[in-house]
């Protein structure tokens, strides 16, 4: 019922421990739906501006690719030991991601 | 999450395919059921069951719709006329009409107006009685009914994310996935049930990979719009342009009247260039001299949902322009992904295929869900047995599974009725239908939350069997067309196929019930707990 013994030994709250295992829940469904979704967005954008081929085939390309990497990234999120790990694992990348876009002068705020 | 890799991926499955399985089950059996979208329209409308006349060629076909249009649709700035195919042996005309200054647009299809002709003639086919037909199954599918169609394409695609998960994860749980296939352990409980699931997920599981990913990919602009935004800088119009090549803007009428040019020629010219048949016919301004007509190869087998289209001047009748005849590799990989989620090219034998991998993916959904509740009541055996109540997670899903399994199958069924009893010349009789759809199937689900037993199971089955395996009988009393007929040669052998497919699922409801008789009175003294495990699997793919 619990998580891993290393994760609760380094990041133990003093919190009971059905509701530390139902916040861990709570925070990696976060991280899963929008953390995810967040990075499939970013990885999306560097493929679009990055691949080298036609443009309308670059954005075609990382748009098809982008539920296969949001896919990954939920994999993750409850793969890994625990819910910090999890959500460094997203925030960390995607950080990358936007630094480079914004070094390209490419990064995009608005999603729609 | 829990130790280890495989035991994290068996709780993300469960609960990500838990989540969201009602939903994915409308979904599922409403796709499934839009592979027959035509002919379920056809079904449903008795009026044309004799007018399934003798093939025409493309080139008499548009003639006939000119005429047509010339006659019928006098000031209409916008023709579409798709011409008769495989699938389809009526004419479908179109029109838009400018609206009148001061007129209230009448809905979101505004001046739309659209009939069925006789392609050989372009006479308005015996005018059928109004439904929706397949088409409201097909759109229930993603855009849910009753809600703004935007919300429910992204609640579908929520749920189509679930899915996707769940089938990753559930892949990464098996162990043994090709051992899998051939076990099956019936009247085993739960063990059934795992069974039942393994082998419906596994058996068609690069379909529901492919259904489920190529879902998503319908609707991705609208989903991660994020790559339009940084590589276009949110400009969609010249994306949409580049990537599905059409003209670009919209003409202005020239406001001097000339006469169209004849159809025949274009569509013989487009023929020989493609090697292939036009599906479709549309005209921008007919009768202005700024007229231009632009035709698109029928979809034929070709895997791509994308067509190439050619465009001419609608008065010399002169090639203008040619698009989507060469298209990149991504482009040409979106338009197949999109291309096999409608499977406009698939054979009827493939068609049929399509139809039964839906279906297993009906009875993977239905069996996912009641695995669940199995499982969970199985946990909660030893406070059961000492007389207390199941959790009220375990009572809730146990009556959203009524619901959903017997009671979609129900809502199904009476949509069919009413379409046959409803008076023909009823105001808003499409509404009316779609009511009943949904009116059934709410009384399903509300009776199923009040008392969530097994003997619910059995009517509601029952139900559903009854309303599904009658149909021949009520398409015999309400058209000409009944099976007899049909078989023998007169009548539509889609009407007919109809008629086996809701004759062969109402028969597996009927089973699925029939399996659920009361229980004897010994096995209800035993210590085991008595759960609706005591089905065997099979029923539930029926009961899909």
């Amino acid at each position: 019922m619990s998580a891993s013994v290393q994760t609760e030994k380094l990041l133990r709250w003093p919190l009971p421990e059905a509701l530390h295992y139902r916040l861990g829940v709570a925070s990696r469904s976060v991280a899963a739906i929008v953390g995810g979704y967040l990075l499939a967005a970013l990885s999306t954008m560097l493929l679009s501006v990055c691949l080298p081929m036609a443009r309308v085939e670059a954005v075609m390309t990382a748009t098809l690719a982008s539920f296969a990497i949001y896919t990954c990234a939920v994999l993750w999120v409850f793969a890994t030991s625990s819910a910090l790990r999890a959500w460094l694992g997203l925030l960390i990348p995607g950080a990358v991601m936007a630094a480079i876009l914004q070094w390209m002068d490419a990064l995009s705020w608005s999603l729609a | 999450m829990k130790e280890g890799f495989r035991q994290s991926m068996a709780w993300l499955h469960t609960w990500s395919g838990l989540l969201v399985c009602w939903i994915l089950l409308l979904v599922f059996c409403a796709g499934t059921a839009s592979y027959y979208r035509n002919e379920i329209t056809l079904w449903m409308q008795p009026e044309l069951h004799a007018a399934a006349g003798q093939p025409v060629s493309s080139e008499q076909a548009a003639t006939a719709a000119q005429t047509a249009m010339q006659e019928r649709a006098e000031g209409a700035t916008r023709w579409f006329i798709t011409l008769p195919g495989e699938r389809n042996p009526a004419l479908q005309l179109g029109w838009n009409k400018p609206s009148k200054p001061g007129e209230k647009k009448k809905g979101r299809r505004g001046n739309f107006h659209s009939e069925k002709a006789d392609p050989s003639t372009g006479e308005v086919l015996s005018k059928p009685r109004e439904t929706r037909g397949g088409e409201f199954l097909y759109r229930l599918h993603f855009d849910l009914h009753y809600m703004s169609a935007l919300w429910a394409r992204w609640l579908v695609g929520f749920c189509a994310m679930f899915m996707l998960v769940s089938i990753i994860s559930g892949i990464v749980t098996h162990k043994r996935i090709f051992k899998d296939l051939f076990t099956f352990r019936p009247k085993k409980g739960q063990r059934s049930w795992l069974d039942a699931h393994n082998v419906t997920a596994v058996l068609a599981l690069p379909y529901h990979l492919m259904i489920t990913y190529t879902g998503l990919v319908t609707l991705m602009f609208m989903y991660m719009p994020s790559g339009v935004t940084t590589a276009y800088k949110g400009d969609q119009d010249t994306f949409f342009s580049e990537a599905f090549p059409a003209r670009v803007g919209e003409t202005k009428a020239a406001g001097v009247a000339a006469p169209l040019t004849p159809f025949a020629p274009l569509v013989r010219q487009a023929e020989q260039r493609w090697g292939a048949q036009v599906g479709f016919v549309s005209v921008n301004l007919p009768g202005d001299a700024n007229a231009t007509v632009t035709l698109r190869r029928a979809s034929g087998r070709d895997m791509s949902s994308k067509q190439p289209t050619m465009e001419f001047d609608g008065v010399t009748g002169k090639l203008l322009a040619t698009y989507g005849e060469e298209m990149g590799g991504a482009s040409n990989t979106h338009g197949v992904m999109y291309g096999l989620h409608i499977a406009n090219f698939a054979s009827p034998l493939l068609r049929a295929l399509f139809f039964l991998s839906g279906l297993a993916g009906c009875a993977m959904v239905a069996t996912g869900a009641l695995l669940w509740a199995v499982k969970t009541r199985q946990k909660q055996a030893k406070a059961l047995a000492a007389g207390k109540r199941p959790s009220f997670g375990l009572r809730l899903v146990e009556a959203l599974n009524i619901g959903a399994i017997a009671g979609i199958p129900i809502a199904f069924g009476t949509y069919f009725w009413a379409n046959r009893l409803l008076p023909v010349g009823l105001e808003e009789r499409p509404k009316e239908e779609i009511a009943f759809f949904f009116g059934a199937w709410a009384v399903a689900a509300i009776v199923a939350q009040l008392r969530p037993t097994r003997a619910m199971w059995r009517i509601q089955l029952s139900v559903g069997a009854v309303l599904l395996a009658s149909l021949p009988v009520l398409n015999g009393l309400t058209s000409g067309s009944h099976l007899g007929a049909v078989l023998l040669g007169r009548g539509p052998v889609a009407v007919a196929a109809f008629d086996l497919v809701v004759l062969v699922l109402g028969l597996g409801l009927a089973y699925a019930a029939f399996r659920l008789k009361p229980l004897p009175a010994k096995s209800v003294k035993s210590a085991k707990p008595a759960t609706k495990a005591d089905v065997t699997p099979d029923t539930a793919a029926g009961a899909a």
